[in-house]
């Protein structure tokens, strides 16, 4: 049996400062690591929450977002018809042509103005979408009207309830506020599409076209032949797999925080040998009589490394709390594939606090190891003899 | 014909420091019986704790023979020794030696953890040893709460807890007042004849080793004759032949 863990975490609390002190160090590496990592998983799930299994994305050939997609609506129209296309409870076709831009507004973090994505579409498009109004209603065709998504309602003062909006030739008025969920809708504004093509001047000059199977069975078919069809020119891809791809705008940020997070690990897990070597230095007579009682070197390395997982484990936990108080809070992120802004939640989730506790251990081992390696070395009378 | 528990033949322990050559023991012969209770003595640097750590395994000798409990110790492992050491031996410290963020409780409880006695026995075991040494109402204390006497007290039960078939002091009443010195000693003594525990003590006090049933002079690295105190080795040493 091994030495007792009482033993370590008795020690601990005998040198509360150096302990405290520590475990701070190792809690502020854990808390920026999980706060890029609570970013990325609110980012994920707002991109995730994106797009149905039954849909398709249909753009320009070799466009990789909507922004710089052109559709005409002769396309649209070939589009429309396709064999495998579903139908709604009025026989109409799923499919919504859509125009996708940006404008300029002043937000709560930015005054200055920040770009946000406005889409023009048909009714249909909001019926292909799972969303629901918040607040006020939807806007009616042929009125310049707009609905905002929660998260921009939220994050710009101007884009409210009964504001109005100024962009393209004139005003639009802010009709109704909606709900997608967890969705990236949450950070778009939806207008009419006759009117908002018709006020960037682009009738025939549109974005992209939502289609929808009749199943998700026969997406892929779908999506084969829309794509083999050298006369549509487009790029269709499932829906989802196209906000997946656009998770790639939290990758810059993951990047650098984990990158930030490493080197701080390296100044974490110095604190922490620095602190177990003293601890081994303090210790030697202890270590010694140790030995003498039976316990082998193995033992007094498993009890040194335990002490430094222990104390690491604390940082570890302190960190998760730090972090906690992140959970659900709101931030936005520029796209580079939208070149706007999406707005999300924070999300600390247990699997990324467990990884949290996981790299505070990491961090606890890879300091504990050497001074643990160096009390196990130590020979009896020499331990014995040390002050 | 009494057990032979320690053997050992021309045990010597030589080391370098400092660019010198030291000779910490020389052909030491050394008998001890089952029931002997041996003391030990000689100046600083006589050697004699040098024989004492290498009796129990804490050290390596650098020639000779020595033979533990019928246990040749040059042939065991690190980890061997470990074991062996933690199932036969109980080691008394001059300055206790008792791990400070442990109860006294703990501290006893300790050497147990490493045989198959499952919590409770383990305790149990523990309490009766420090019950044995007078400490009953103490259990719960921690070192700094506690005297010199007691703690060695503590240390003394943690030596016998395992019930070892030896027991090695080392200058067990070297940081105590007299008083508390003659308990520990009494302690020992009690534990030799009621309980047959074996016992080498260190000492260089004529007091302590006034409580041993034999004594074993050390001189310079060398183990006198059974018997011969320093002085008249001195004089042997220095009118070789005038023995007759």
């Amino acid at each position: 049996m091994a030495i007792p863990a009482s033993y370590n975490l008795r020690n601990l609390m005998v040198r509360k400062t150096t302990t405290v002190m520590t475990a701070l160090g190792i809690a502020l590496t854990v808390a920026v690591l999980l706060s890029v990592l609570a970013l990325v998983a609110g980012l994920r799930q707002a991109f995730a929450s994106s797009g149905d299994p039954r849909q398709i994305l249909v753009m320009r050939k070799g466009s990789t977002a909507e922004l710089n997609s052109g559709v005409t609506r002769d396309v649209y129209q070939s589009l429309k018809f396709m064999r495998g296309i579903a139908r709604d409870a009025a026989g109409q076709q799923m499919a919504s042509l859509e125009m996708v831009t940006v404008i300029n507004l002043p937000s709560v973090d930015s005054p200055a103005g920040m770009n946000v994505t406005l889409r023009g579409l048909l009714p249909v498009g909001i019926a292909m979408r799972p969303l629901k109004i918040q607040q006020g209603r939807w806007f009616q065709t042929g009125r310049r009207e707009v609905v905002v998504g929660k998260s921009i309602a939220k994050r710009y003062p101007g884009a409210r309830m009964g504001q109005q909006l100024r962009f393209g030739k004139g005003n639009w008025e802010v009709v109704g506020v909606m709900d997608g969920g967890e969705s990236s809708v949450n950070s778009e504004i939806f207008g009419d599409l006759g009117q908002i093509s018709s006020d960037f001047n682009r009738q025939d000059g549109l974005s992209s076209v939502l289609v929808r199977a009749v199943d998700a069975a026969a997406v892929p078919a779908l999506i084969h032949s829309m794509n083999d069809d050298r006369r549509l020119n487009v790029t269709a891809e499932k829906e989802q797999a196209y906000f997946d791809a656009q998770t790639s705008s939290g990758a810059p940020l993951q990047f650098l925080g984990i990158f930030v997070s490493v080197i701080m690990a390296v100044g974490s897990s110095f604190a922490a040998m620095n602190t177990m070597y003293a601890a081994v230095a303090r210790r030697s007579k202890e270590i010694g009589t140790l030995r003498v009682l039976g316990f082998s070197r193995g033992s007094i390395m498993v009890s040194f490394l335990m002490e430094s997982l222990l104390l690491s484990a604390l940082g570890g936990l302190i960190g998760c709390v730090l972090v906690l108080p992140l959970n659900n809070v709101t931030t936005g992120i520029g796209s580079f594939v939208t070149f706007s802004e999406i707005a999300f939640n924070f999300r600390v989730t247990p699997a990324i606090m467990a990884s949290g506790i996981a790299f505070a251990l990491f961090m606890g081992a890879a300091g504990g190891l050497f001074p643990a390696r160096m009390a196990a070395k130590k020979e009896i009378l020499t331990a014995l003899r040390e002050i | 014909m009494s057990e032979a528990v320690i053997e050992t033949t021309k045990l010597t322990k030589e080391f370098i420091r400092d660019e010198f050559h030291v000779v910490a023991l020389k052909d030491a012969d050394l008998t001890v019986n089952r029931g002997d209770f041996v003391a030990l003595m000689g100046p600083s640097g006589s050697g004699k704790s040098t024989l004492l750590h290498l009796i129990a395994a804490m050290d390596r000798p650098s020639s000779g023979e020595i033979r533990v409990l019928g246990q040749d110790l040059r042939a065991l492992t690190d980890r061997a020794i470990a074991h062996w050491r933690n199932a036969h031996i109980g080691f008394i410290f001059q300055s206790f030696n008792l791990l400070p963020v442990l109860s006294a409780l703990e501290n006893v409880e300790l050497p147990l953890k490493l045989t198959n006695l499952k919590g409770a026995e383990r305790m149990e075991h523990a309490a009766t040893a420090l019950k044995l040494v007078g400490l009953g109402d103490r259990l719960g204390h921690y070192p700094r709460q506690l005297s010199g006497g007691q703690e060695q007290r503590v240390a003394i039960a943690r030596a016998i807890v395992t019930d070892p078939d030896l027991i090695l002091a080392d200058e067990p009443t070297g940081n105590l007042d007299a008083a508390s010195a003659t308990d520990v000693l009494t302690m020992l003594a009690r534990l030799n004849k009621e309980f047959g525990k074996t016992i080498v003590m260190v000492t260089h006090d004529p007091h302590a080793a006034s409580f041993a049933t034999r004594v074993r002079h050390l001189e310079k690295g060398l183990l006198l004759p059974e018997g011969q105190a320093p002085e008249e080795w001195n004089a042997a040493a220095a009118h070789p032949g005038s023995e007759g």
